[in-house]
């Protein structure tokens, strides 16, 4: 396998997609590779942050909107509750 | 979620509308939840219903660009700039070790304003699997059942789009 092969095998290797037969020889190219090493690491990184991202915050506006939303759900759904009394 | 809503209709304000109706859908059928699936998984998949209807009432295109998408995918095209690699396909100098960097720049604001603004310029299809896929961190089974697409095709989606943000990164950090 070759360096530009095996860079395009990396998301099929990280989802384990990979033959058990190509498993071995990407995993065989690595160990001698540092290059490609540093590439996979380089994709783990990035997959990393990316998982970070859902961390950020949501726009304001449209988080009173969500909340207010949420709010008047709330409500309606007491107002349903107190009118029928079967708790 | 925006981001993902975002991939179907172009204005904001709509992508907005589609995450409050999103919501409001999740809290009114939250009750008939049956934790089949992840809530995650759940919420995410009644976006792209709310999505796609509305999709489909602001424009007529779309079903055709969804085929033509799914042709692209199955048109090979390498992810890394040729020439990176010598003759024998090996490459001439690798990709730098990031090990070095000190975590407070790779998990800082400003790399995560260059990945946003990477995802932003993926095309759509693209920008779908990989916010799917390694921001809310679905897997391949539930992100190629929403998007109704074969494991195949969110694959190559998700291979092309990594290697895009990857490159932006190397490039920023450099």
């Amino acid at each position: 396998m070759t360096c530009r092969e095996v860079v395009e095998l990396m998301t099929s290797y990280l989802d384990g997609a990979l033959s058990a037969a190509d498993r071995m020889r990407f995993e065989e190219h690595l160990t001698g590779c540092d290059g490609c090493t540093a590439y996979l690491a380089q994709l783990r990184k990035t997959r990393e942050i990316l998982g970070r991202l859902a961390d950020e915050p949501v726009p304001t506006a449209l988080e009173d909107e969500l909340v207010q939303a949420f709010r008047n759900w709330r409500s309606t759904r007491n107002e349903g509750d107190s009118a029928g009394t079967h708790r | 979620m925006l981001r993902v809503a975002m991939t179907y209709v172009r204005d904001p304000n709509i992508a907005e509308d589609i995450v409050q109706e999103t919501w409001l859908t999740c809290l009114r059928r939250l009750k008939d939840f049956e934790a089949r699936s992840s809530l995650k998984t759940w919420i995410f998949g009644i976006l792209i219903n709310v999505a796609r209807a509305r999709q489909r009432k602001e424009s007529r295109v779309i079903p055709f660009a969804a085929v033509l998408s799914r042709l692209d995918d199955a048109i090979p095209r390498p992810t890394v700039d040729q020439p990176r690699f010598g003759n024998d396909g090996m490459w001439r100098a690798g990709p730098d070790s990031w090990e070095g960097l000190p975590e407070s720049t790779l998990i800082g604001q400003e790399t995560f304003g260059q990945v946003r603004a990477a995802i932003d310029d993926l095309p759509s299809s693209q920008r779908q699997v990989i916010v799917l896929r390694d921001v809310v961190g679905l897997d391949a089974g539930e992100v190629s059942s929403m998007l109704r697409i074969s494991e195949g095709n969110q694959r190559v989606r998700l291979h092309r789009a990594r290697a895009a943000v990857r490159k932006k990164l190397e490039e920023y950090l450099r």
